[in-house]
């Protein structure tokens, strides 16, 4: 690891001071579980890093009926897994915190990191995406909101301009009868990394039993984490019935814009999109039945 | 060279300051710096668990963490394990031979501490989970895994699981790897058709 | 507890499970590993290293590094003593050619393989060393490269040795210099005749990966080299008097002035025998006056040490409607890296021994590609082979309608039979095993039932490892309180104290904890090879068992003074001395030593074993697996490991060596191979060279089958590296029965499966190589 000087400012607005200050050269440390082996192995430098868990507002973890969710972006994912809510309105999060790395991964991985280290394969991204989170960025001009989606530009990057600090993610409260599910494919049963990874959401209109409203996104299978809008518009108004689910699964693929790397060839990227798509409604349909999969 | 700083943490139980640089692991400084070697460099980023210590009660690899974020924290080790003799967990190690090389026992130590702290009944499969951030070369698991199981029902028998009895909800599979994963039958029960 | 035996011995300690010696040191976090030695005024070194697998070295510029601040010395490849000679370097498991193994350790004109030591640094601080290293500009040529054996052998392959001249079937030299070390043939009977007589004749291709030995410690080494010329080194090493050996050639400096230190290791399955580190710390330590030491990042483990061997391998094997063999042919290429020195030959022998083939033919190559110089894995060379044969005799069996085990049975390999180099077997215990599979309850359990898209299959295979004896030396001291040292120049891998020491307790009549196992020094302990080659309770323990005999012996003239009579009328037994005639003169072997200083002082008893028969330990392995038939992901779910381990010392420590040779087996089959771009490794790190974790295997049943050895005490054979022979070929026939399709190349990951189930219709494109996580 290159040498480089180490901050653990106590506030937000001292925290963009020093990003400003080290004019695009600084790196923020949540977790560290990315950044750390990227300075070692000299993927990413940095003359300064900027330690974010001293700050209380990227600490917070709070949710009330109104305004849903809010994650510190410092707030390790052990942490957000364990609090109940997480698991009784977001389980698609909640299976996502629990699956990055290792139990030990998981006492220090923040979804703030996972979200702006923007890797393709990122677990917990397509979960934010259908629970329709948003993050709440702060800079030398401001605070701005943005949708997940919009966050990660391509690999290893995102929209924040120098200066800018992720400061926390901000969760709606999910409607009545609304359910998701987040399922990926790794070669190894744990610490490992996403060969496609897909996440959805289905809130149901009781009265006909059909889809009222539906997201589902995909991980490791494009440039970013993205949402596959025609399957989404093609379960909208259905029910959730198997034929219906197949042909979602298959029109998943069309987001899909994956590459072959060492993790595996984009032709099976894209098979996978189809299954775990599948997979992931049928758990989320069970779900919304009560039945074995559902979490809470 | 760059600045080195002051760090003031607690390592069992102890009160330590140390000086190091901030690009310096906790890892790098517990053996280099502290003598305590003990914790073990297996990977350096973070995928083998070998230097699992306990930051604030929760594992983590301590060679993803900067030694300088350490201040003000409480840091275990392998080294604080035993306290009145041997942990329950080291015991049980020692008698079902769940470790050969060595290389990986502390961290696996340290891990399953924390897992017992967390859950005191594990089931298998909850153990194998939370101990799959720990590789093994030596033993294929089967050893330590008994012996996890094992210290944990001696510590329930001699109620030393103390106040950490934590609602225990099973971690049901969340891959999409297989369905019913964790359905997996265990050597030594028949395997029956579903 | 006593145990009692079938075959009516009855031991006192054979056969127990006490806590091994170095246990509490080991779950405490105090035992000594090589990478926890400090020493006052010590250095750390780092290497530089080669990104190119192959190109010509055109300059190295040291300058900047030495004016790093806290730099202390800086070698290259000029401050080695350079070896043009063709004398061999003998490791006790596997060779190399000295001159090659100096650049092993430090390239000279060119590098050879991404990852070969160009230069290396010393300074005060770990972090000034790394900084230094970055500073050190080394200027290449880039070659091409070759990275596939096959297209190594091709005659207008580029040639990566000019001097590299193919060894041979009789022992000559080829005319033309070219990548294929050698050809090795082995030939019974008339293969053409042998196939002309089979009922079912199938030939089919395998490739495995090239893999490594995955220990969790990495490579270390601290050198002190004092200013008389002394040079100490304490380093993590599968054998010291190997490692002194290795460092006196390459250093050209007499053995008698180096002292190699074992530390605690932690893991090497072969992987820690050839030196890496060592010669770099002495030099850099004797250039700067101080003690370096010096550890590899994992990254450098993997491009930087030696893997086990990629191969080719083509088995045609043909058969009798009754089940007999008749004819087998195989061709076998084995990629050794860098320089020549793949396990072909252990390879051969491995492969067709296990079975009575009338009629066979041998083809072996030892091929160099721009690849890290492969070193052995446990077995070397052997789970290939057993890949390659023990498939094909699966489907030999499915095309009989024969259940595999019997097949085997019919074919097994007994005492008498030969190995391929014409050998006979003395007493082998294969047919025991193959009965113990079959009669198994796992073997004949019933099969989940398909669960959507999860099918399970049921495979089983075989294996073998030679058991071999090499040369050790044991010395016993004796402690006034009639505790005993022994002291030993085995290194400890896994426990093996445990076991010698409970020879010792069991001939002296004390307790396993009454005898100090002592792995010593070279300067301390007499000439012992490396621990390898599953030979350590073996050779060390037959060593044990004569150092006891030895003692006995000499305590018996103590006794005799004791009780006052004449040594022949002493005898020994159940730790007490007594005389023959009138055994109620009687007196224990602990007041014998707690006497000694009277009796004529201290007694010190030696064993040693240079020679001792072959003594095969074999296995066969039972596995049930379910296939995802969607994604191709396979999941172990039941594993039962069955071995003649001739005796069981310690039995805990002997199924520890079947849980973990398997669950290394299961993950060479399913998830490990180094990832190459043109010679460059593209997955150096444990995330994507993937070892199986806790989750990914079951509990590993085990079955200790026990037909005493032919030689050496208790019938104890070694058996540490059988388990990782049948493995692989048991989880491919596994996945066979599951899908109806068969996987004959490495690691059968879940792409590959999906593939071969017909899930994709072209093969695998390369479009757009980059990063995706």
């Amino acid at each position: 690891m290159e040498a480089f000087a180490y901050a653990a400012p106590r506030t937000v607005a001292e925290a963009v001071e020093l990003l400003v200050g080290a004019n695009g050269s600084a790196r923020v440390l949540a977790g560290g579980t990315d950044l750390i082996p990227q300075l070692q192995e000299g993927r990413r430098r940095a003359s300064l890093v900027v330690d974010v868990k001293r700050i209380p507002d990227l600490c917070v973890l709070d949710w009330n009926p109104e305004e849903g969710l809010t994650i510190g972006a410092a707030v390790p994912c052990a942490q957000v897994a364990a609090f109940p809510r997480v698991q009784q309105h977001y389980p698609a999060l909640h299976t996502a915190c629990t699956l990055i790395g290792s139990v030990m991964v998981q006492n220090r991985a923040s979804l703030g990191g996972n979200l702006c280290n923007a890797a393709p394969s990122a677990d917990s991204v397509p979960p934010l995406i259908v629970h329709a989170a948003e993050a709440v960025i702060t800079g030398p001009g401001g605070t701005r909101r943005v949708p997940v989606e919009s966050v990660c530009t391509g690999p290893g990057q995102t929209c924040l301009a120098p200066g800018e600090l992720l400061v926390r993610l901000h969760l709606p409260v999910p409607p009545p009868h609304t359910a998701s599910a987040y399922l990926r494919f790794t070669p190894r049963n744990e610490m490992d990394i996403a060969v496609a990874g897909v996440a959805a959401a289905v809130t149901l209109d009781p009265a006909e039993g059909t889809c009222a409203h539906v997201r589902v996104a995909l991980g490791a299978v494009a440039p970013t984490p993205v949402r596959a809008i025609a399957a989404e518009e093609y379960l909208a108004g259905k029910p959730l019935t198997d034929e219906h689910l197949r042909r979602a699964a298959q029109l998943a693929v069309e987001a899909a814009k994956p590459i072959s790397d060492v993790r595996g060839s984009a032709e099976y990227r894209r098979h996978l999109v189809t299954v775990l798509t599948f997979r992931t409604l049928r758990a989320v349909r069970d779900r919304l039945a009560g039945g074995p999969a559902a979490r809470s | 060279m760059s600045t080195k700083v002051i760090v003031e943490t607690t390592i069992n139980g102890v009160p330590e300051t140390f000086v190091c640089e901030p690009r310096q692991t906790l890892l790098e400084v517990l053996r280099e710096e502290l003598g305590l070697t003990g914790t073990k460099e297996g990977c350096g980023n973070g995928n083998c668990g070998a230097c699992c210590v306990l930051l604030d009660g929760r594992p983590v690899n301590s060679c993803l963490v900067l030694a300088v974020e350490a201040q003000g924290r409480e840091i275990v080790t392998i080294e604080g394990l035993a306290a009145d003799g041997l942990h329950p967990l080291q015991q049980a190690f020692l008698e079902h031979g769940a470790l050969q090389c060595g290389a990986c026992t502390p961290g696996f130590l340290v891990s399953a501490k924390a897992l017992l702290d967390a859950h005191p009944r594990p089931t298998e499969q909850q153990a194998r989970r939370w101990l799959a951030g720990n590789l093994c070369r030596c033993t294929g698991y089967d050893k330590i895994i008994r012996a996890v199981l094992d210290a944990a029902e001696r510590m329930q028998a001699d109620g030393s699981a103390g106040e950490a009895a934590l609602a225990d909800k099973a971690e049901a599979g969340a891959t999409g790897n297989a369905p019913q994963s964790s359905s997996r039958p265990t050597a030594g029960e028949e395997v029956r058709p579903a | 507890m006593k145990v009692t035996e079938k075959n009516g011995h009855e031991y006192r300690v054979i056969g127990t499970r006490p806590i091994r010696h170095d246990g509490v040191d080991k779950v405490t976090g105090r035992a000594q590993f090589g990478a926890d030695v400090r020493l006052p005024g010590m250095l750390y070194g780092q290497v530089v290293r080669s990104p190119y697998p192959h190109a010509r070295i055109k300059s190295i510029d040291t300058r900047r590094a030495q004016e790093h601040p806290g730099v202390r010395a800086i070698i290259t490849a000029a401050d080695m003593p350079a070896l043009d000679t063709d004398a061999v370097a003998e490791l006790g498991e596997g060779a190399i050619e000295l001159k090659y193994a100096s650049q092993l350790i430090m390239a000279r004109d060119k590098v050879v393989y991404q990852g070969q030591p160009v230069a290396a640094v010393a300074a005060t601080t770990r972090q000034a060393a790394r900084d230094a290293a970055r500073l050190i500009e080394v200027e290449y040529e880039p070659l091409p490269v070759v990275e596939d054996a096959l297209a190594a052998m091709d005659p207008g392959a580029p040639l990566i040795h000019a001097d590299l001249y193919t060894v041979t079937p009789g022992g000559g030299k080829a005319e033309q210099p070219s990548n294929v070390a050698k050809h090795i043939q082995y030939e019974r009977g008339d293969l053409e005749a042998g196939f002309a007589e089979a009922d079912v004749v199938i030939e089919r291709e395998f490739r495995t990966a090239m893999v490594h030995q995955g220990y969790i410690e990495p490579q270390n080494a601290t050198a002190s080299w004092e200013a008389d010329g002394r040079l100490t080194v304490w380093t993590s090493t599968q054998g010291a008097f190997s490692a002194r050996e290795q460092l006196a050639q390459l250093l050209q400096i007499p053995a008698g002035r180096i002292r190699v230190i074992p530390m605690e290791v932690g893991g090497g399955f072969g992987g820690k025998i050839q030196v890496y580190l060592e010669p770099i710390a002495a030099l850099l330590s004797r250039k700067a006056g101080r003690p370096v030491k010096m550890w590899m990042s994992r990254a450098e483990v993997f491009t930087g040490t030696g893997p086990g061997s990629p191969t080719y391998i083509r088995c045609k094997l043909g058969a009798k409607r009754s089940g007999a063999l008749v004819a087998a042919q195989l061709y076998m290429v084995y990629d050794a890296g860098a320089f020549p020195g793949a396990p072909v030959g252990a390879g051969a022998v491995t492969a067709l021994s296990p079975y009575r083939v009338p009629n066979f033919r041998i083809d072996g190559y030892d091929v160099v590609t721009n690849k890290p110089r492969v070193q052995s894995y446990r077995a070397p060379g052997a789970p290939q082979a057993a890949f390659a044969v023990e498939t094909v005799l699966d489907e030999i069996a499915e095309s009989l309608g024969m259940d595999p085990v019997e097949l085997r049975l019919k074919n097994a390999s007994a005492e008498g039979d030969r190995l391929v180099y014409g050998t006979p077997f003395n007493r082998i215990g294969f047919r025991e095993v193959l009965e113990a599979v079959r009669d198994h309850p796992h073997y004949n359990a019933p099969l989940p039932e398909r669960r959507g898209p999860y099918a399970f299959g049921r495979g089983v295979a075989a294996g073998f490892w030679f058991g071999g004896s090499l040369t050790s030396t044991v010395q016993l001291t004796f402690n006034p309180d009639g505790t005993v040292n022994l002291i030993t120049g085995s290194v400890d891998l896994s426990g093996s104290r445990a076991s010698l020491a409970m020879i010792v307790a069991e001939e002296l009549g004390l307790e396993p904890h009454e005898v100090k196992p002592i792995v010593a020094d070279t300067d301390t302990v007499g000439y012992t090879d490396v621990t390898g080659g599953s030979r350590t309770t073996y050779a060390t323990g037959t060593a044990c068992w004569r150092a006891c005999q030895d003692a006995i012996a000499q305590l018996k003239v103590r006794a005799a003074q004791l009780l006052e009579a004449d040594p022949d009328a002493v005898t020994f037994g159940g730790g007490e001395f007594w005389l023959w005639e009138e055994p109620q003169y009687r007196i224990s072997l602990k007041e014998v030593v707690a006497n000694l200083q009277k009796t004529g002082g201290p007694i010190v008893a030696k064993g040693i074993v240079n020679k001792l028969k072959m003594a095969p330990a074999f296995g066969a392995h039972i596995v049930d697996v379910g296939v995802d038939l969607e994604t191709g992901k396979v999941d172990i779910v039941r594993y039962t490991a069955v071995q003649d381990v001739g005796k069981a010392i310690h039995p805990t420590a002997v199924e520890g060596q079947l849980q973990g040779g398997a669950a290394q087996g299961i993950g060479w089959a399913l998830f490990e191979g180094y990832v190459f771009d043109g010679g460059v490794m593209r997955n150096p790190n444990f995330l994507d060279y993937r070892l199986p974790t806790a989750l990914d295997l079951p509990m590993i049943d085990t079955v200790l089958v026990e037909v005493p050895a032919s030689d050496g005490p208790y019938g104890v054979r070694g058996v540490g590296e059988t388990p990782i022979v049948p493995p692989i070929a048991a989880v491919a026939n596994a996945i066979a029965r599951a899908t109806g399709v068969r996987i004959r190349e490495l690691p059968m990951s879940p792409e590959r499966v999906w593939r071969a189930l017909g899930g994709a219709d072209q093969p695998a494109s390369d479009d757009q190589a980059g990063e995706t996580g």
